[in-house]
């Protein structure tokens, strides 16, 4: 993927009005910018709808930006804004989830076996990858599961591990505490395991 | 604190890879990998899922969307 030139520059080129670099920007940040705006609106018309007007505000504002945040996290924050105020209007409130929701049943032993919570059987062992990155389909499966995860989870999980954020950043710019990010971060990454594992069992039963 | 089961280290993962575990949990845990397969296995999954994501590359938004940005853009280039 192209890599993005400095902040410098690209403050500069967004100041003087560089279609290019705007694409460039584009191209780059939108994805992680829907997925975190549809974290507080309920469909993904209104996900859009507030990037529209986040890049609008980010543009008119883009003379005033002083650089004390990076330029991501400035844009992030006016999309967080613009998104929390659409999602107010929202009349549905988005499910949080249950924290069991995603543990496969069965995967621990119970009461009455030899050894309480402790594994069944072990998780079965994958093929070894370079430096740990999944490739292949096991890596489209973990593409295809982060698209499919509850918006909040998503949202994290992309600032976490998309954007290298750190915990205490992602609390800002979201707003939540350390534990609900925690929280959230946990079950988006288990739940992405749980999928590579399923792919590596030869679950084919969700194919079509 | 007593070992936690597989069960609960499997919880732990986040706060232990975010190093904001209590020095006795943490002992716990490592103790727990330590010594069961399984929970190590785990945790090296959990780990190899985290470093692919990392490796992702940014996915442009689809060409429609992309054009309404354009237009966006040019709008407020000529204001």
């Amino acid at each position: 993927m192209d890599a993005l030139p400095e902040e410098a520059v690209i403050v500069a080129g967004l100041r003087a009005g560089d279609e290019l670099m705007f694409t460039a920007l584009v191209r780059a940040w939108s994805r992680n910018m829907l997925w975190l705006a549809r974290s507080y609106v309920s469909t993904d018309g209104s996900a859009e709808e507030v990037l529209q007007d986040t890049w609008l505000a980010v543009l008119r504002g883009i003379g005033g930006f002083a650089g004390r945040a990076t330029l991501k996290t400035w844009v992030y924050r006016i999309l967080v804004n613009i998104a929390k105020r659409r999602g107010a209007g929202d009349s549905r409130m988005l499910p949080s989830g249950s924290m069991l929701d995603d543990e496969p049943p069965g995967r621990f032993q119970g009461e009455s076996d030899p050894f309480p919570g402790h594994w069944k059987e072990f998780p079965q062992a994958w093929p070894s990858s370079e430096g740990g990155v999944l490739a292949g389909e096991a890596r489209g499966r973990i593409v295809a599961a982060l698209a499919e995860l509850p918006p909040r989870q998503r949202a994290v999980i992309a600032l976490r591990d998309l954007d290298g954020y750190t915990a205490d950043e992602v609390c800002a710019i979201l707003r939540i505490s350390p534990g609900n990010q925690r929280v959230l971060l946990h079950r988006a990454r288990a739940a992405l395991r749980e999928r590579v594992a399923e792919y590596f069992r030869g679950d084919t039963e969700e194919e079509p | 604190m007593t070992e936690p089961a597989c069960r609960e280290l499997v919880e732990l993962i986040t706060a232990y890879l975010d190093d904001v575990l209590e020095v006795a949990t943490r002992r716990g845990f490592e103790e727990h990998l330590a010594a069961c397969g399984g929970c190590e296995r785990y945790l090296e999954q959990f780990r190899s899922v985290i470093a692919t994501v990392e490796d992702l590359p940014p996915a442009p938004p689809s060409s429609e969307l992309q054009a309404q940005l354009m237009a966006v853009f040019r709008d407020w280039r000529s204001s």
